[in-house]
């Protein structure tokens, strides 16, 4: 895998400023370059407000960089593109649609004709067991529902990175190791790229092939660590553990600095 | 109690297992809202005889007459109906003149700063102003100028009914009801969750697709709920706007034209035709809000 990996997201000197409201500069991301390469899995972890959500907003084109460069492929971006979707931690369905609809809403902007679309929604939804679910409304759907919903929305669109802000940060403990393994598979099924940002240690040893560790104020990349764990992986397992406490001795140390 | 228990013995005697407790509470669950109505015409029953004067407080059997004939000719004002119909026709013109224009305002307002900015100290300036208050000006303004002055019918049939349509009062509904649906609406589409919006960027929507297929529907319950209070208000502006000199015809021309005949049945009957069909009006709305928009209450929980 490691022989011939093409970047599909370079991030360059990348920082971000934003004004508070009393007028106050504040420097959210500091400095960051990195690459993601295609169909790899990457999880970037750090506390709460170190500006790991800023990052994902601007390679989602939703946000704009104060310095520094985002590109897909060749090419700069700025505003969002179909070959990048994005998945939010709740709240991101849209209340008044019936599952099937959220699902087959980006094709639908893409005025894709409608069985199609729908057909297509019906697909994604089997891969995210909610088929059964597909004319309930999201407020008749548990959190972990709503959740697998979002990600069969986002991959509905069809893109090949898939950028996931938090996605399982308002679950109960049990239902986000089930969506996390859900997760792999369907990341082995779909061969998309994903970058998941999260504030679980463990979440991102289950999960990635690369752990890119952030510090607080400003935020940095403190470290990148390979993970090469045979999947599936096991949480007995000691290197799981002893990955698991060299990287939040990193972000203690992150914040004893900070 | 006598009538309690005896419906308990109806059902028992149909061998039938329903659960009594349940028709009981059924029974006053239905009669609850009845009871007030009932003690009113009850009241009135007794204050009427008392009085025995038709000018102060005529009968309820008088009015009652005039509300189930309501095709009959009253005195050279039209019927009951009649008059309840031009108002209506007034009201929904107006009111779709206003929320045509307020609906779309408020959603750019609403989503846009500039915009907000631009407008909101010119449309705070006169949002205080009663409606009825513009009542001179709109008079010297328009006149007696009607939909007939317009399209130029000056004889026969339609021009009895399109004069009846008084720009003067169409404008005073469009004040009524503008500012309603304006506030609603600003204030529905501030508070569409920003993920919502975001969501949508992300799965390609243009700027166009966000305001119809993400702001309107995510703000639509607010919407309405402006829209509801709006008709409400319209319908309160153009019978006092009809109650004016000048008019006539209408609920409120019948209603202030009777009682210079000092007939105050008529009058009576005017005001409830007023509350049965405002009431009426605002019902229909509520349905709509609860079955529409069940997903608002439960979306955010």
């Amino acid at each position: 895998m490691n022989g011939e990996r093409q970047e599909i997201i370079g991030i360059r000197g990348l920082s971000k400023t934003f004004t508070t409201q009393k007028g106050d500069q504040f420097l959210a991301v500091d400095n960051i370059s990195l690459k993601i390469f295609k169909n790899s899995f990457t999880c970037i972890v750090g506390p709460s407000g170190c500006g790991k959500s800023t990052i994902l907003r601007i390679a989602a084109g939703l946000e704009h960089a104060s310095t520094g460069t985002v590109h897909y492929g060749a090419s700069p971006v700025t505003k969002p593109c179909g070959e990048i979707g994005l998945v939010f931690q709740e709240y991101s369905l849209f209340p008044w649609m019936t599952v099937l609809d959220n699902v087959a809403a980006g094709p639908k902007f893409a005025k894709v004709d409608k069985k199609k679309r729908r057909h297509d929604a019906m697909d994604y939804l089997l891969m995210v067991n909610m088929e059964t679910f597909k004319d309930a409304y999201p407020h008749e759907l548990s959190g972990g529902m709503r959740q697998r919903v979002a990600i069969a929305r986002a991959l509905a669109n069809e893109p090949d990175v898939l950028l996931m802000d938090e996605p399982f940060g308002a679950l109960d403990a049990h239902t986000r190791i089930l969506l996390q393994q859900e997760l792999l598979r369907v990341w082995e099924l779909t061969h998309k790229t994903i970058v998941l940002v999260t504030h679980s240690v463990d979440e991102a040893v289950f999960l990635a092939d690369e752990i890119l560790v952030m510090s607080c104020r400003p935020g940095q990349i403190r470290k990148k660590i390979q993970v090469d764990m045979e999947r599936p992986r096991s949480r007995a397992n000691p290197k799981f553990g002893a990955l698991t406490d060299d990287i939040l001795r990193e972000l203690g140390n992150g914040m004893v600095k900070s | 109690m006598a009538i309690l228990s005896n419906t308990e013995n109806f059902w028992e005697s149909f061998g039938s297992n329903f659960p009594k407790i349940d028709i009981k509470q059924y029974a006053v669950f239905l009669l609850i809202p009845v009871l007030a109505p009932v003690f009113l015409v009850f009241l009135w029953l007794i204050l009427a005889s008392r009085i025995d004067n038709q000018v102060i407080l005529p009968g309820v059997w008088e009015v009652g007459t005039l509300l189930f004939h309501p095709t009959q000719d009253m005195i050279g004002m039209g019927s009951l109906a009649g008059n309840v119909l031009v108002s209506l026709v007034r009201v929904v013109m107006g009111y779709s003149i206003a929320a045509v224009v307020a609906v779309p305002l408020g959603v750019v307002m609403g989503y846009y700063g500039l915009v907000f900015r631009f407008f909101n100290g010119f449309l705070s300036l006169f949002r205080p102003i009663p409606p009825l208050a513009w009542v001179p000006l709109v008079m010297a303004w328009f006149g007696i100028s009607s939909l007939a002055t317009l399209i130029g019918v000056e004889t026969g049939r339609s021009f009895i009914y399109l004069n009846n349509i008084k720009f003067a009062m169409l404008f005073i509904i469009f004040i009524g009801a503008f500012y309603p649906i304006l506030t609603a609406t600003i204030h529905g589409v501030r508070n569409v969750e920003v993920t919502l919006i975001d969501s949508a960027r992300v799965l390609g929507a243009t700027e166009g697709q966000i305001f119809r297929k993400i702001l309107i529907p995510a703000a639509m319950p607010s919407i309405i709920t402006g829209m509801r209070i709006g008709l409400g208000i319209a319908w309160m502006c153009l019978v006092s706007a009809e109650m004016l000199p000048g008019s006539l015809s209408g609920i409120g021309y019948m209603i202030t034209h009777a009682f210079t005949l000092a007939s105050t049945d008529i009058v009576i009957a005017g005001m409830i035709s007023i509350g049965v069909v405002g009431g009426f009006m605002d019902m229909v709305f509520r349905r709509i809000e609860l079955k529409k928009f069940s997903w608002r209450k439960q979306a955010v929980s």
